[in-house]
């Protein structure tokens, strides 16, 4: 089975969310894929793995396998569980490199735009700036081994 | 049958440009008043008036236009000693809002507090009125002691009374809480703190737009607000403190306007208000601020108090036919604040859909942490009405939060 690289991931959700014109329906969606969220375990639902500046709490756990990053969430708030689920759906399952280097138009461009209002805004930065973060994190350990 | 609206909304509304906006293609129902109101017409005239017509320094001009400016920004001063029944006009101190006003009062203290010394606070406060005083404590080696609520979000008045003793130097609790909008009894906490010669300070910030304050009835020692809580612009606050303990404390900034004479080895200081209103203040803010409350006083607070408890009853009845509806600080002695959660579901989803309904609601903490902590939530949903809200709004807004609800069950 061929899988798709960040990019094409991307492409995919732009995709799917054209097929809404209005907010409710992109709302209910997010909301849907939010369902799906690989669930951190509960252990680990504490301040370590806490991401500073939502008004929600959003925890992530990053793990790697064969030089693949695997992100786990949760969030106590639906629409930051649904951001989080769409943030990890994108960047779960690639290597350091590739997340590092990946950008994050996609966002304004499946029509949450408004997510990006500077209160959310700290929220929906911070969540990407940890998963680069990790991804950084565990580029330098590969390096230095 | 009696009209349910009291004072004539539908014109008053006029007055306010912002109303007639659309947010997310939806009318604006504005209900986040107790964040800060909304600007009448002739306030906003004021401002663009000043820089159009006598924008100059104050008080050290001594051409028509400084003079001008200078008239008018003390003519503010008397407006707000009349409103709070305050003996002296320069009782009145302009500041830049009601957080620099509790941080200049604090300052004061530094000198005044020693080490054991006790501060009263509440469990109610917002952190402007919390942190200030922990950061005089570090530096003083003076100690808090805080007054407990009850699970209707009321302070606890048996439980102050025995925190009092003759260590206390200065208590401070504010007049309505900014989170649930319940009134505390300030009357009585202040002459309980009197029988033990303390000082106590009274934030208004959330009290001014809905009730008359007299601070010489109350006896307060200091009371503060921010004027764009009350139709005035933002950047500009109120301090009244009775003239005695403007006297003993310190100034808060140094520089220019503050002084009576300076050389490079020392300065003496001027007396009041220019003590405590160092460098170029917000003139216009100041003036305009004026206005403002010209504005709510030809309302007359007492309208806007009664026009604002019906809202308040119509709302919360409302609300409680929803289910799993739970409402903070109920009590009979509020304002028109509603701090509640939908059991289960976080409040920074219902605020974030309301939103796209156009509807302007808080949620949060409110800057008060340790209400939430108190009742153990992450924070509330607060919706908070003012004169120029309708009831027809709050239909909207209920139909709107069951549309939220049912999105995020």
């Amino acid at each position: 089975m061929k899988t798709l690289n960040i990019s094409q991931i991307q492409d995919e959700l732009i995709d799917e969310f054209a097929m809404f014109d209005n907010w409710m329906d992109r709302y209910e969606y997010m909301i849907e894929l939010g369902k799906s969220l690989p669930i951190i375990n509960k252990e680990f639902k504490n301040d370590d793995y806490l991401i500073k500046g939502c008004q929600s709490k959003v925890w992530v756990k990053a793990d790697i396998q064969n030089n693949k990053i695997i992100f786990k969430a949760d969030s106590d708030a639906i629409i930051s569980k649904g951001i989080i689920a769409i943030l990890i759906r994108v960047y779960s399952g690639h290597s350091p490199e590739e997340i590092i280097n990946a950008n994050s138009e996609f966002i304004d461009k499946i029509g949450l735009k408004e997510n990006l209002s500077p209160n959310r805004a700290n929220g929906l930065s911070s969540m990407i700036k940890q998963l680069k973060l990790y991804a950084l994190a565990y580029k330098t350990k590969q390096n230095n081994e | 049958m009696k009209s349910f609206e009291n004072i004539d909304v539908k014109k008053i509304r006029k007055d306010f440009p912002i109303l007639n906006r659309t947010v997310n293609g939806q009318k604006l129902v504005y209900f986040d008043n107790a964040a800060t109101s909304q600007t009448p017409q002739v306030v906003i005239d004021s401002i663009a008036s000043y820089y159009s017509s006598y924008n100059s320094n104050i008080h050290r001009g001594v051409h028509s236009l400084s003079q001008e400016a200078t008239n008018e920004y003390e003519e503010s001063r008397i407006k707000f000693q009349k409103h709070l029944n305050a003996d002296n006009s320069y009782e009145i101190i302009f500041t830049s809002g009601t957080t620099h006003a509790i941080n200049l009062v604090a300052n004061g203290f530094k000198k005044i507090l020693n080490k054991g010394d006790e501060i009263i606070i509440s469990q109610l406060e917002h952190h402007s009125n919390i942190v200030p005083w922990q950061m005089l404590c570090e530096e003083t080696g003076a100690i808090i002691k805080v007054i407990p609520i009850n699970d209707d979000g009321e302070l606890i008045i048996k439980e102050y009374e025995k925190l009092l003793n003759i260590k206390t130097k200065i208590v401070f609790v504010n007049h309505v809480s900014n989170a649930l909008g319940l009134i505390n009894p300030v009357k009585e906490i202040i002459e309980k703190a009197h029988i033990f010669n303390a000082a106590v300070l009274i934030d208004g910030a959330q009290a001014t737009p809905h009730m008359q304050i007299d601070v010489k009835k109350l006896d307060v020692d200091f009371y503060v607000t921010s004027t764009h809580k009350i139709c005035g612009p933002t950047g500009v606050g109120v301090l009244y403190g009775k003239e005695k303990w403007l006297n003993k404390i310190p100034p808060y900034f140094g520089g220019g306007e503050m002084i009576e004479k300076v050389t490079l080895h020392k300065s003496t200081y001027s007396g009041l208000p220019n003590k405590f209103e160092a460098g170029t203040p917000n003139i216009s803010g100041v003036i305009a601020s004026g206005v403002g409350l010209d504005y709510i006083n030809n309302i007359g607070l007492e309208n806007i108090a009664n026009y604002e408890n019906k809202l308040l009853n119509y709302a919360t009845n409302k609300l409680l036919e929803i289910e799993n509806m739970k409402i903070y600080g109920i009590s009979k002695n509020k304002t028109s604040v509603i701090s509640f959660n939908i059991n289960n579901i976080h409040p920074y989803d219902i605020g974030t859909i309301l939103d796209k309904h156009g509807i302007a609601v808080r949620t949060g903490h409110h800057c008060a942490q340790p209400i939430m902590d108190y009742f153990n939530i992450p924070g509330t949903v607060r919706a908070s009405f003012s004169f120029y809200n309708t009831k027809n709004e709050i239909d909207y807004f209920i139909e709107s939060l069951k549309k939220s609800i049912s999105m995020l069950s």
